[in-house]
């Protein structure tokens, strides 16, 4: 593990759109009740960059054969994806406000039902193998899209991650990249401890990826990230290590295995909720 | 029967772009001219379910229409969660082919005996369940799968089975086939069942002059109740027939029908099927077929035993 990209990830300020961003998670955290808020905190900026600057998609027609394709296979996470969708007008910010209550259609993870959203997702281990029939797909037809997935380091624990990446390697996914947000903590608690993933970098370089590592809070880091991966000419599929800090943006859930998945929030907690964000 | 769905399959790839065929692991050669003349749509990989059924959504999701296929067992058991959220929530047309429904695979044991894929699929909502009893309807089924918008699940039988469907029968799935006319009572099968079936019939009529019918269900999940709410009616006893457990198979699903239904003709319908437990023995498919009573002999005297009851 490099330490050094984690210590980093850590000390990272936050600027006003990653606020401003996380400030639209709370509000579903805090409407709906409950969410894995520490899941959703830690892969904002990676939605945000993708979103912002790479994914090819048009909110009024999100089902564009041409578009980018995004699966968000750790799909605890789907807060911060609702947040990023909702900002950029696939559904009305006010579906926010009832999220995982009766008659919603956001729930507390995320459904193909939902504009925008490709992939039902929830049951960890489901979201590459499908990115892989999606890309193996777009060369069959000779599409230029790409196909992004994200997955959480404790989804990794899946084999069927590990089957997919070796057809990923079989069938040269050029166009396929995973982003990994590696927050070191799992439900139980750290990763390191209930099931160590090191040496991360080496394992999925031995599955024939190109493999890199960054710090997954730092805007330019991740969008030189994936003009690389635009640029290169390689014949193999792609993945970035993301370092990243779970909760991150609020100190009192930050590296909190407690802020995995929160409900019954105090009046204290939504005070600090909100207070971090200002 | 296998040979003639794997070959029905590169039938319809060659005439439908769309069609992909994913194969976990199969025997050397299976489907070479295929390999051959489409290789960018035979996917041969290796022992690995889960991936290869999401995969095969990833596919589908992009308007392929993929035929996966592998030993039974391994394509329910293993990878019972892909095909509940991959093809089933998302209603995906993924064609799962499971060699070996059934008791096929005797002498390799319980880890390869299909004996509860038609339960455990059957509770899945958006699936579809078909158990063809020959090689002619097999292949007529694999045409009809093509426009078929659903997941769909071909239990294949051990195959070289004696042939009691007409050749060209359009295949439509959701109906049942009548065998023979029932009159006195009547058998419900799925699966190859239909010929032990047909045989058990055959002897009540020519030695008791018994009037029992033959209704093959090839396609058990969506069921004909069409079918149901005549036949039952009309007939006095009725035995199910299955090449699987009773806990919810093909037979628990007229015992449902029936208790939503058809209340009053409950009480007609008696279950053959394998019991809640697993095989633990070997030889071939007839011999474990006899040692749990799915033979023409069991069926022939159990209808008989019932029709003197009155």
């Amino acid at each position: 593990m490099n330490k050094l990209l984690n210590k980093k990830a850590l000390k990272i300020k936050l600027d006003h759109r990653s606020k401003y961003l996380r400030q639209i998670i709370v509000r579903s955290l805090i409407g709906g009740g409950r969410g894995h808020m520490g899941s959703a905190m830690s892969l904002v900026e990676i939605l945000r960059v993708l979103y912002d600057d790479f994914i090819k998609i048009n909110p009024k027609k999100p089902k564009n054969e041409n578009r980018d394709r995004l699966i968000l296979s750790k799909g605890h996470g789907c807060l911060a994806l609702y947040s990023i969708l909702a900002d950029k007008g696939f559904f009305p910010k006010k579906l926010l406000d009832r999220t995982s209550k009766i008659g919603s259609i956001l729930g507390g993870h995320p459904e193909q039902k939902v504009p925008g959203i490709e992939v039902s997702t929830g049951a960890l281990g489901h979201g590459l193998p499908i990115a892989v029939g999606m890309a193996l797909a777009a060369k069959l037809k000779k599409k230029k899209h790409k196909i992004y997935v994200i997955v959480g380091d404790g989804e990794i624990n899946e084999g069927s991650v590990w089957e997919a990446a070796l057809y990923s390697s079989k069938h040269n996914l050029s166009n396929l990249k995973i982003f990994i947000d590696y927050n070191k903590i799992q439900s139980y608690g750290f990763t390191k401890e209930v099931v160590d993933l090191e040496p991360l970098n080496d394992k999925w370089k031995s599955f024939g990826f190109d493999v890199s590592e960054i710090n997954g809070h730092n805007i330019e880091q991740l969008r030189r990230n994936i003009i690389q991966f635009n640029k290169k000419k390689i014949n193999k599929p792609s993945v970035t290590i993301c370092h990243t800090i779970k909760g991150k943006g609020f100190y009192f859930a930050e590296n909190n295995p407690n802020w995995h998945h929160k409900n019954n929030f105090t009046k204290k907690e939504i005070d600090d909720l909100n207070r971090c964000l200002q | 029967m296998r040979k003639t769905c794997l070959e029905s399959v590169y039938k319809l790839a060659k005439r439908n772009k769309r069609v992909i065929f994913i194969g976990s692991d199969l025997g050397p050669g299976v489907l070479s001219e295929f390999k051959k003349k489409i290789p960018k749509r035979f996917i041969m990989e290796g022992v690995s379910e889960q991936a290869i059924v999401g995969m095969a959504a990833g596919l589908a999701l992009e308007g392929y229409v993929p035929y996966v296929n592998t030993i039974a067992t391994f394509l329910t058991r293993r990878c019972f969660e892909q095909i509940v959220i991959d093809l089933c929530l998302h209603d995906l047309p993924v064609k799962l082919i499971g060699n070996g429904g059934g008791l096929v695979y005797a002498p390799l044991g319980p880890t390869h005996q299909a004996i509860e894929d038609i339960s455990i699929l059957r509770t899945l909502p958006n699936m579809t369940i078909l158990a063809p009893c020959d090689a002619n309807e097999m292949k007529n089924l694999v045409d009809a799968t093509l426009k078929w918008p659903h997941p769909t699940y071909i239990r294949l039988a051990r195959g070289g089975d004696q042939i009691i469907t007409k050749k060209n029968t359009k295949f439509i799935i959701g109906k049942s086939v009548i065998i023979k006319q029932p009159k006195d009572c009547l058998f419900l099968t799925t699966g190859t069942t239909t010929q032990i079936a047909l045989s058990a019939a055959k002897k009540l009529e020519d030695e008791k002059n018994i009037k029992c019918g033959v209704i093959h269900f090839p396609s058990i999940k969506p069921l004909d109740s069409k079918a149901l709410l005549k036949w039952i009616k009309k007939v006095k006893k009725i035995i199910t027939v299955e090449e699987n457990v009773l806990s919810g198979g093909f037979g628990s699903s007229i015992l449902e029908f029936c208790s939503e239904n058809l209340k009053d003709h409950l009480h007609k319908i008696s279950m053959i099927g394998l019991k809640d437990e697993f095989v633990d023995d070997y030889g071939d498919q007839n011999s474990l077929l006899n040692k749990y009573n799915i033979n023409q002999l069991t069926l022939y005297k159990k209808m008989l035993s019932l029709v003197k009851k009155k």
